[in-house]
């Protein structure tokens, strides 16, 4: 199996400048490779530096100082568009407050990635239900977020960001909105996305979750603490 | 190239589908806020069909006077208010029958010159003892002076070349005086009485209806020499000359500007001491007449619109901030700065556009209540629709530039937390 790197970060510092003489250190020189078809989870409590790791994997941000390949591609040093396009063709995020835009039915907020893609009206909306029978949510392209249940809108988020066929799948406590039942049906979702060969990164503070990954990253004070194969997964394949 | 092409196409088209989706969703905002822009916009174009309509029938009235025919008068119809260039105007000499004669002596381009002298006010007594009312106009014409005016004798007939030589008190009436003087009675042979003078009733003139509303058909005429020794010969008389055919128009009202000019020894490079209208003199004239009038509506539109366009300036700062979210996602899922920007402001457009439409619409159908009331065609002022939706499209993209850079700038950290 391919099990070239997708992610490459080496020596990522992250400054926030306060104002003054402040200065805040998110991240503390993080290096982390993260390969083709991985599951990984990255943990660590709140103010550990995980959501501005996240957002720098993720492209929001872009690193102080460090090396960030994605793909063998530097990016790093993009600027505003050229991290746009990175996060429209390579990252899928799914969030954990779902945002989807409310007032747009389930297939309107599947395409989006697909409009900034510029593919064509007719092909959008075939991808787009397509992505949408893959989470299960065929019967539903028609409704709006509110008329979903909180499940099914993060179906929807999940589709979304698979539409464009990313190299990475980018979870922020996808589960954190979600009652346990739910959230189990959303992990065993991703086990399969895992299973068609997706790669996976999933930020959470809860063991619970991220007991589903192969791989436990923890990070606490801006720096990595441990870094660790999980050998005995925990698998939900029935709820 | 054409790729590029293609690919700017669909971002706009995609950018005004999602315009029109959010403009939808705040319907009675976005309804407010262009219906100051279609306030602006309806001002100018009912006032520009307005006027239309009445240049319209301006020229529709004007063709009463008959093909390719001019006036020659002392004065213009329509006079400003400058108080100097009134004073000049009334300094005017009258237009005597003798500078008259000349022009219809030597205008070569000219198929028919009549004169004809008015005077108003006058009381007409028939010879039952009938009354009209002291309104009526009496003209003294010559025998071209019919075919220049376009009047058709409808009974009875025109006066001849022996009874306006020698100055025959014979009258043709205009069709109120018939319907006054004479309701049951034939009036051919008849007489009238106007000023103590009698007359012979020897024609009538077919109706021809007033222009702006007025009326044409009030009046009597006579042959000019019975008008000369009746009211007098030194007073100012009207020349109406018709040009052989459209194309010596202009060369013909050139050659009796000339031969008037000679007659009345008005210096080279002075001004004309007279007035020649015609239908393009007469829309100049009133196009100068209302240019104070177009300035200030098109000042007053102006400073509408100005207003409207900060009201979508600001209704859209109230969108950004509102859909600061929904801002954070798109840049998430891939939205350039360029595809927010153009959403943004295509929505500014958009709204600008739809007050726009509903201004042009109303402004159209009101000024046309003018056309009916005048009983002329209805206009579209097109230069005036067009002018309307550029300042349109002008004030979307002015209004909508800063809210939509705001939209752009957002930091899509920074939307996605926000609550």
């Amino acid at each position: 199996m391919d099990n070239s790197v997708v992610i490459n970060l080496k020596e990522i510092k992250k400054i926030y400048d306060m104002g003054g003489a402040e200065e805040v250190q998110a991240l503390r020189g993080v290096s982390v490779e993260i390969h083709k078809n991985e599951y990984v989870a990255i943990m660590g409590p709140s103010g550990s530096g995980k959501s501005t790791l996240m957002n720098i994997i993720g492209c929001l941000d872009t690193p102080s100082s460090g090396l960030y390949e994605f793909n063998g591609v530097n990016v790093s040093e993009m600027n505003d568009n050229q991290l746009a396009k990175v996060r429209n063709k390579e990252i899928g995020f799914v969030f954990q407050t779902f945002n989807l835009l409310a007032r747009s039915d389930a297939l309107h907020n599947v395409e989006l990635p697909l409009i900034y893609a510029g593919v064509t009206s007719g092909e959008r909306k075939r991808l787009a239900r397509e992505a949408l029978n893959h989470v299960g949510l065929g019967d539903r392209v028609h409704h709006k977020p509110n008329e979903l249940s909180g499940g099914q809108r993060q179906r929807v988020a999940v589709a979304r960001a698979l539409v464009n066929r990313p190299s990475i799948l980018l979870a922020d406590e996808p589960t954190g909105n979600l009652d346990s039942k739910t959230g189990d049906e959303i992990m065993i979702l991703f086990e399969e996305l895992h299973h068609q060969g997706n790669t996976i990164i999933l930020v959470t503070h809860e063991e619970y979750i991220a007991e589903h990954a192969h791989r436990i990253i923890r990070v606490r004070d801006g720096m990595v603490e441990t870094d660790e194969r999980v050998d005995k997964r925990k698998t939900v394949t029935t709820v | 190239m054409s790729q590029a092409v293609e690919t700017i196409l669909h971002e706009i088209r995609e950018s005004l589908m999602m315009a029109l989706v959010s403009l939808k969703t705040n319907k009675l905002r976005s309804v407010l806020t262009l219906l100051g822009i279609a306030v602006g916009v309806f001002s100018i174009i009912g006032v520009m069909t307005g006027m239309a309509v009445l240049i319209n029938s301006i020229e529709s009235g004007m063709s009463q006077l008959g093909a390719n025919t001019f006036q020659v008068q002392r004065m213009p119809n329509f006079q400003t208010g400058n108080p100097q260039e009134r004073a000049k105007l009334r300094n005017r000499k009258y237009i005597k029958y003798e500078q008259a004669l000349k022009v219809k002596e030597n205008s070569t381009f000219a198929a028919a010159v009549g004169i004809e002298a008015w005077t108003f006010g006058k009381t007409a007594v028939g010879s039952d003892g009938k009354k009209s009312n002291p309104d009526i106009q009496i003209a003294g014409e010559d025998i071209e002076g019919f075919v220049t005016n376009n009047w058709t004798i409808g009974e009875g007939r025109l006066f001849t070349q022996d009874e306006l030589n020698s100055g025959r008190n014979v009258a043709v009436l205009g069709k109120q005086i018939i319907d006054k003087l004479f309701p049951r009675t034939d009036p051919i042979g008849q007489t009238i009485r106007v000023d103590g003078h009698e007359y012979q009733v020897i024609g009538t003139i077919e109706p021809k209806g007033g222009m702006l509303g007025g009326n044409q058909d009030n009046f009597i005429t006579v042959p000019l020499t019975s008008f000369f020794n009746i009211y007098g010969k030194e007073r100012d008389v009207h020349l109406m000359v018709q040009s052989s055919s459209r194309e010596s128009f202009d060369d013909c009202i050139e050659q009796v500007r000339g031969i008037m000019r000679t007659a009345r020894q008005v210096n080279p490079g002075d001004e004309d001491d007279f007035y020649i209208f015609s239908n393009d003199s007469m829309i100049e004239q009133f196009n100068d007449f209302t240019k104070y009038l177009r300035l200030g509506i098109m000042l007053v539109s102006a400073i509408a619109l100005l207003a409207a366009g900060v009201g979508i300036m600001n209704i859209m700062l109230v969108s950004v901030t509102e859909r600061t979210r929904e801002i954070g996602i798109r840049k998430a899922i891939g939205a350039k700065k360029t595809n927010i920007l153009s959403q943004f402001i295509l929505e500014a457009i958009v709204i600008s556009e739809l007050g726009g439409m509903v201004g042009i619409l109303l402004g159209i159908v009101v000024g046309n209540i003018l056309a009916i009331m005048l009983e002329v065609p209805a206009v579209i002022p097109w230069d005036w629709v067009a002018i309307g939706f550029g300042s349109c499209s002008l004030i979307g993209i002015t209004f909508g530039v800063y809210p939509a850079w705001k939209a752009s700038n957002l930091d899509p950290i920074e939307s996605l937390r926000y609550e």
